[in-house]
Parts: structure tokens; C-alpha cells; sequence
């Protein structure tokens, strides 16, 4: 019977699913962070007055976004010639993917914002980078969060590709299951359920955190 | 009113692209003066006094803040937009700060002021625009008029030497538009120089030293209110005031 061996896989092997669980977690926090980042630069650059950086950043987004994931991590890891471990590749592969998307997003929260609040800032002395950082973009991550928030869906589900390269994450350390037990069903269904709860409590953290922002300002 | 001049406009043009909106205006702005702008729609006031700060880049012309030339590309705009206080018609209060760090705000960043005084300065004029109690509060929890009056505290709070007002009271309810007009006259009897784009003629009357009548990208006719309302001379004047008043 499937549950009677799903029950003894896990019992066999929670430490393997849970010590990928880890890891999945650790690139997928640090990740986020440096992609929000990125991305936020890249979409401030994206609306630059200067065409040359206007030009390189948009060729840039749709270069990333043109291309499989799969590739662009290959590249990073075996073409690029810096030596770097594999947690570092897979932080910097899913950052340069993620940031090109939440770059768009940036900047269509950006535009989204009244002009009058910057235009308030520069009256009263600040520079743009100062209205930028302290008003527009404070508000225009709040105005797109929800979007914000699905790209980090995808971002922990797209961590799972690196195990391509060997990086011993939830869907690597899954398929290590499968070959020890020559079973395909059980040791999969685990992580995907894995997968499945992360993805949904974050979803839910999210809305929770949503709505109380909605209430305050 | 003193005699020195503060800001100086000559020969100011402002276009988008072939539509020229601004079509020479020369005018003075002295020390101490309350200078209201009237004119129809679409005259050309907006686009004037946001050229004053630069919120619009004039096509050419010069603008003498304080002796300094701003249309020359060497000087720091930023530095005298500090003197600048500007007071907009939709208020652009900082959605995402409440009352007192909206006032503090520029003060910190731009003055480099501490915190601790920027916030005992937020408070002193907070409390000067009868606003006490609304010091927590966020600007989508005020009224019309609370929010001009903020507005207007937070302009104060780097304590400009000019302000302008870019028609302050049009966005408000009429039982409104009393409260902030009361604050505005209170700062001309304070002595604040004032450059103001209204359609309030009463306001005009009252404080104002001088009326600028601006259509079709010039000034048509300035005067003393009680000369420009009573006794116009230029016909689209007439014609204008005859509608208003």
C-alpha cells in the first residue's frame, strides 16, 4: 500500500526532506532580499532620463525574461568564470531571474504613485533620490505587494531547479530519496506537499499583513 | 512691504512643445509683499508659479532668487528650493507619514536638523495651525482644509523666506476654504512673502498688495486690489471680473 510506504519513507528520511527544507529556505530568504534590492534599482534605472541606461537596463529585462530559467543558471554556474559555491550560484542565478520581474513591477508602482508627492519633496529641498527613497517607493511597494508577493511564490518554487547544479535543496535532496527507495510517487509527493505549505502560509502571511496595511495610512 | 526685491522674473517663457504657454512675463517679487495672481483658466498662472521653483523648467527667461540667476545650470536648485515654500492645490501631504513626520520630514533630511528639534518644531507649528491633536494621525484621516493647513505647516517648518500658493483652496468644500484663508492672512500679517495664484477675489482684497492679472501667457494688467477690482483698465480684465465678481 502507497501510505503504508509513505509513512516509512518519511519515517527513513524526514531528516533528509527537513535538512532540504533548510536549504530551500536559506536561498530563497537571502534571495529575496537581494532581488527586491536589484530589482528595485534596475526599476528606478528602467525610468531613467538617460536613454543609453534606459536602453541597456530594458534590453536587459526582456533578456531575462526571454529565457529559461534553466539556462541562466547554467551560465552562471559553469560559464561564469568566478568560483563560486553553489549557494552563492543559486542566490545570484535567482536574483538576476527574479529582479528582472520585480523590476517591471517596481516601476509600474512607482508610476502608479500621485506625481505631487514627489513634486512636495523637491519643493521643500529634497533631492529626487531622498523623495524617491523615503515617499514614492515606501508607497509604491505597498500599492504593489500582492504582486510582490506571488513573484516570491515563484521565487521558492524556482529554487528547486538548483538542484541542477548540485545544490542539495528540497527537490535534490527528494530525488536522493527516490533513487535510494527506487520509488518515483512517495519520495516526490513529500516534497511537493513541502513546497505546497510553504508557499501557502507565506500567501497567507501576506494577506494578513495586506490588510493591516490597508487600515494604517 | 520692504523695498528689496526677493525674486525677480524677466522676460520668462514657458512652452510644451510648439504650445507656448508662458509668453514673457516680467515681474518683481519684493521682500514682505502679498502678491495675488488672478486669471482665467488655462492663462498660464499654474504653469508661472511652478516655474518659480523649477517643479516646471521654464523655456527661457531669467529667475533672480535672492540675487542668484536659477536658470544658470551652476547653481544648486535644491538649495534654494529650501527658501521656497510651496503649497499646492491638492495638498500632497506624504500619504505614508503621519502628521508630524510629514512636518519633520525636511527638517531632518535637507536641514540635517536632530530629530528631537525637528519634532519639538513639527509641534510648535502644528499646534500654530490649531492642529494638536491630529499630530498621529495620517493625512487620509483629515479633512480638506486639516490637510491644506498641515500643508502649510510643513512648508513653515524650513522656514522659507517666500512661499507660494498654487491655488490653495480650490480643492476644498466652501466650508472649508475659511479656516485655511484665515491661516494664509495670518502669515501675510506675520510679514511672509507671499506669491499666490487664487480665485478667492474676497482674499485678494483683503491682504493682498498687489493683483497680477495673467491671460494668454502674460501679465494683461497689475495693480492694488482696490484698483484692479474697482477701476480695470485692460478689456479681457473687465471682461474677466465681470464674471467672477
Amino acid at each position: 500500500m502507497g501510505t503504508l510506504k509513505l509513512v516509512s519513507i518519511w519515517e527513513k528520511y524526514s531528516i533528509i526532506y527537513w535538512n532540504g527544507l533548510n536549504m530551500t529556505l536559506q536561498i530563497a530568504a537571502v534571495s529575496v532580499i537581494t532581488s527586491i534590492i536589484v530589482g528595485i534599482i534596475l526599476g528606478v534605472l528602467r525610468m531613467s532620463k538617460n536613454s543609453v541606461i534606459k536602453g541597456i537596463i530594458k534590453l536587459y529585462i526582456s533578456f531575462i525574461r526571454g529565457t529559461p530559467m534553466l539556462i541562466q543558471i547554467y551560465i552562471i554556474y559553469y560559464s561564469l568564470s568566478f568560483n563560486m559555491t553553489q549557494f552563492q550560484a543559486s542566490v545570484v542565478a535567482m536574483t538576476v531571474n527574479a529582479s528582472a520581474y520585480i523590476a517591471e513591477t517596481v516601476r509600474g508602482g512607482i508610476e502608479s504613485i500621485d506625481k505631487g508627492q514627489m513634486e512636495a519633496c523637491r519643493s521643500l529641498g529634497m533631492t529626487y533620490w531622498q523623495g524617491l527613497m523615503e515617499i514614492v517607493i515606501p508607497q509604491a511597494i505597498k500599492s504593489i505587494l500582492p504582486s510582490l508577493c506571488n513573484q516570491f511564490v515563484i521565487l521558492i518554487k524556482n529554487t528547486s531547479m538548483m538542484s541542477v547544479i548540485g545544490m542539495h535543496e528540497l527537490m535534490y535532496n527528494a530525488n536522493t530519496v527516490r533513487s535510494n527507495t527506487y520509488l518515483a510517487f512517495e519520495p516526490l509527493i513529500i516534497a511537493a506537499v513541502m513546497y505546497f505549505v510553504i508557499c501557502t502560509l507565506l500567501e497567507k502571511g501576506v494577506n494578513y499583513l495586506e490588510r493591516r496595511l490597508r487600515y494604517s495610512a | 512691504m520692504r523695498d528689496e526685491v526677493i525674486i525677480s522674473v524677466k522676460d520668462l517663457h514657458k512652452s510644451y512643445g510648439k504650445h507656448e504657454v508662458l509668453k514673457g512675463v516680467d515681474v518683481d517679487i519684493r521682500k514682505e509683499e502679498v502678491v495675488c495672481i488672478i486669471g482665467p483658466s488655462g492663462g498660464g498662472k499654474s504653469t508661472f508659479i511652478r516655474c518659480l521653483n523649477f517643479l516646471e523648467q521654464p523655456s527661457g527667461g531669467h529667475i533672480f532668487f535672492e540675487g542668484d540667476d536659477l536658470m544658470d545650470k551652476k547653481v544648486d536648485l535644491d538649495k534654494h528650493r529650501e527658501k521656497i515654500g510651496m503649497v499646492f492645490q491638492h495638498f500632497n501631504l506624504f500619504d505614508n507619514k503621519n502628521v508630524l513626520d510629514n512636518i519633520a520630514l525636511a527638517p531632518i533630511k535637507v536641514k540635517k536638523m536632530k530629530k528631537e528639534q525637528a519634532y519639538a518644531l513639527a509641534e510648535k507649528l502644528l499646534a500654530r495651525v490649531g492642529l494638536s491633536e491630529k499630530a498621529k494621525q495620517f493625512p487620509n484621516q483629515l479633512s480638506g482644509g486639516q490637510k491644506q493647513r498641515v500643508a502649510i505647516a510643513r512648508s513653515l517648518a524650513m522656514n522659507p523666506d517666500v512661499m507660494l500658493f498654487d491655488e490653495p483652496t480650490s480643492a476644498l468644500d466652501p466650508e472649508m476654504v475659511g479656516e485655511v484663508l484665515d491661516l494664509m492672512k495670518e502669515l501675510a500679517r506675520d510679514g511672509m512673502t507671499m506669491v499666490c495664484v487664487t480665485h478667492e477675489i474676497g482674499f485678494a482684497k483683503a491682504v493682498a498688495d498687489r493683483v497680477l492679472f495673467l491671460d494668454q501667457g502674460v501679465i494683461l494688467e497689475q495693480n492694488t486690489p482696490e484698483e484692479l477690482f474697482n477701476h480695470p483698465v485692460n478689456e479681457r480684465t473687465k471682461d474677466f471680473l465681470s464674471k467672477v465678481l
